[in-house]
């Protein structure tokens, strides 16, 4: 790479000669603040992908705020758009795995359809039948069949993929057009409402927050928990006696890390309950409503807290795991991994399981968040979180990407979308920007391949 | 060789691999004792690879008996190999390109914590140390092998073949990617692999590698096996001669001879 870089812009002294001296002089000076920035990158061990990411969501969030005139970076706002993006985010984190197997499945928005409304019923029909209305058990029995159901539904499509040796493709499109079927068939079209009521605080609606305090707990816990693991993590490689990143680097990204950690939950907790909820929270207590009301932060949302608890298992299960370092390899050269004794097969059939694991925890949080479930529930949604996934990264001729890059793809989406609807952008040009993003962000990746791997 | 008395470590009996149809391997008998490597020639086509294919379990053999140790083994699969001390260095190195070396050497093998996490730098420990021993030079144990040179991924390849304590290896063409300096490398792992006892089945294209290093050759020519000879007792035309008409030593012409330089 570095040979490259040097040949280039010889090349360029060679052909560019006068008149451009002074801005030849801008143009190497600005190479070498990038050749120094990319230098600084490799020394921290730091993805510019993810970099070159986070940058693209401030630019959005920026060109938003401005154009909504100070909305878009609102709490109330980031507080919406942080329980929007989790359904994107939880079952992207799925979808990095089975696009890098070279798989797709388009079936994810049908099967949110059908489990969703599986669950729905459950707990709002068949359960009240047995266990009587809100029984505490409800919730539970109700998540956990949801994730059951979702594993059955992706494994049977997973084992149609590996064993049956049909395309991916085929089968989930079939899928995309089975379960929504399925969906409708459940209730007959009818919208199922309304959930059990603890069911609902997996939604993350108004009483579905951990309020103020817990979120500045659940905040300095995780800061501490990332820091200790970088510490950790340094400890290990200093015993192996491996190289050690220098330590400033090593102590601004904890410092960065922790403020980014802190800064979140400061914003989440600056967006206040609205008056009437905080006056049931205040009569509930018995706390005198003052005359000028009461500030009190709604805090994470559970929602929130799920997708960020899925999202680092999810993580972890890709680079710390077998199952995970499997799924890489079959990506990379699916030959060399059979041949290394991996049993492909029952690990593709593994990442499709997993995947409708994931919608089911998807599910349940959409149904808790409309209270409802219809037949058309996530129409869709199999595009927002494969283009969730592309743009974090994820290569679609596989071997290729990561879960922090899907968040922050599924991020992208979201603050997309959820912007224009802040601007009053129409729904059909809403669709037409979503398409566009997602062949741009495909094209920009494959651009991106062929100059590194130069 | 006086070895012939003794229990081989493997033999390979009345091998037949068809591929729809075509015989890749027709009926192929050779074996293989420990502190021997035989070479397997012939030209392009002749069936080595397709055979020690079903050696390494990456395509079971449609009949024939495999034994080793003059017992009866099923291999199916890369993983029944393993078990029985098979590793196998493919022409293609079967590397996945976009994971890193100690993930390669690894691959299938993984070292784990008490946990079940996978223990990386345990793994990286391990690979710094085998790559110290058959490529000093070697240093990019963080990037996917696919950022390495041709050299670099073949060492890679090697490194998880002597890693697990192979009492059979096999190694299909493992020079065809090397420079001058690594392939004497290589030549120098086979002696001292040799030395320690293991079998070592050697697939070359190369007739001088094959007379430095193998005390026996194995030709084939479309499928079928020519013969098995000595090294010792023959010259380097007569396995030509083997390898191109499929004549046994002794029946070539000198006319056959010279057509073959």
């Amino acid at each position: 790479m570095q040979d490259g870089i040097d040949t280039e812009s010889d090349l360029e002294q060679l052909t560019e000669s006068g008149p451009g001296e002074a801005a030849m002089a801008v143009a190497g000076g600005l190479r070498g603040v990038a050749e120094w920035g990319r230098r600084s990158f490799r020394a921290a061990e730091i993805d510019v992908r993810l970099v070159g990411m986070l940058v693209a969501l401030v630019t959005i969030w920026i060109t938003f705020d401005i154009l909504s005139g100070g909305t878009f970076l609102s709490p109330r706002n980031l507080w919406n758009l942080s329980v929007q993006t989790t359904i994107v985010a939880i079952m992207a984190s799925g979808m990095v795995l089975i696009i890098v197997t070279r798989n797709i499945d388009l079936s994810v928005g049908s099967m949110l359809g059908a489990i969703g409304m599986f669950m729905a019923l459950l707990q709002a029909e068949w359960l009240p039948e047995i266990l009587g209305f809100d029984h505490a058990l409800t919730w539970v029995i109700t998540g956990v069949a949801g994730v059951i159901l979702g594993a059955l539904i992706g494994g049977f499509q997973g084992v149609i993929v590996a064993y049956g040796r049909i395309p991916s493709f085929i089968v989930t499109l079939g899928g995309l057009l089975v379960w929504r079927g399925v969906a409708w068939r459940l209730a007959s079209g009818r919208t199922i409402a309304p959930m059990d009521t603890t069911f609902q605080l997996l939604g993350g609606g108004s009483r579905g927050t951990l309020g103020g305090t817990v979120s500045w707990i659940v905040g300095g816990v995780a800061a501490a928990a990332f820091v200790a693991s970088m510490v950790l993590r340094r400890r290990q490689r200093a015993k192996w006696g491996f190289g050690l990143r220098p330590t400033w680097i090593e102590a601004s990204l904890a410092v960065l890390g922790t403020a980014v950690i802190l800064g979140t939950v400061a914003v989440i907790n600056s967006y206040p309950m609205p008056v009437n909820l905080a006056r049931a929270y205040a009569d509930e207590r018995g706390i005198a409503w003052p005359e000028g009301g009461l500030q009190i932060p709604l805090g994470i949302a559970n929602p929130v807290i799920i997708a960020i608890v899925v999202t680092l298992i999810m993580s972890y299960v890709a680079t710390r795991r077998r199952f995970g370092r499997y799924v890489f390899s079959i990506g990379g050269n699916p030959e060399a991994a059979e041949l290394g004794g991996i049993n492909s097969r029952w690990t593709i059939v593994k990442t499709f399981a997993l995947m409708g694991v994931l919608v089911g925890v998807a599910a349940a949080v959409q149904i808790a968040r409309l209270n409802a479930a219809t037949s058309g529930l996530g129409t869709l949604a199999e595009l927002y979180v494969i283009a969730a996934a592309v743009i974090g990264g994820t290569s679609l001729s596989g071997g290729v990407g990561t879960i922090p890059g899907a968040v922050l793809g599924a991020l992208v989406m979201q603050s997309l979308q959820s912007g224009m609807v802040l601007l009053g952008v129409d729904a059909p040009i809403q669709d037409i920007v979503v398409g566009v993003v997602l062949v741009l962000a495909v094209g920009l990746d494959t651009i991106y391949r062929r100059r590194a791997s130069r | 060789m006086t070895t012939e008395t003794r229990t081989p470590l493997v033999e390979m009996k009345n091998i037949h691999v068809s591929f729809g149809g075509v015989h890749a391997v027709e009926d192929v008998t050779v074996d293989l004792h420990p502190g021997e490597v035989v070479a397997l020639v012939g030209g392009n086509g002749a069936g080595k690879t397709t055979l020690i294919r079903t050696l390494s379990g990456a395509h079971p053999a449609d009949s024939g008996e495999i034994l080793i140790n003059g017992e009866h083994a099923t291999i199916t699969n890369p993983r029944d190999a393993k078990h029985y001390g098979i590793e196998t260095i493919y022409q293609t190195l079967a590397l996945a390109d976009n994971v890193d070396a100690p993930s390669n050497m690894f691959l299938g093998r993984e070292l784990t914590n008490r946990w079940g996490s996978l223990d990386d730098a345990a793994m990286e420990d391990a690979t710094r140390k085998v790559m110290g021993r058959l490529n000093p030079k070697f240093k990019n144990f963080k990037v996917p092998v696919m950022s390495l040179s041709g050299g670099q991924r073949q060492s890679v390849a090697i490194a998880r073949a002597v890693h697990f304590n192979a009492k059979i290896l096999i190694m299909d063409e493992p020079t065809a990617a090397l420079g001058p300096a690594e392939t004497a490398q290589v030549r120098d792992l086979i002696e001292q692999l040799r030395a320690e006892g293991i079998g070592i089945f050697l697939i070359s294209h190369d007739i001088h590698d094959v007379f430095d290093l193998a005390d026996r050759i194995s030709v084939m020519l479309q499928g079928r096996l020519v013969g098995t000879v000595n090294k010792a007792d023959v010259t380097k035309d007569e396995v030509l001669g083997m390898i191109i008409i499929g004549k046994k030593p002794g029946e070539t012409t000198a006319d056959e001879v010279q057509s073959f330089h």
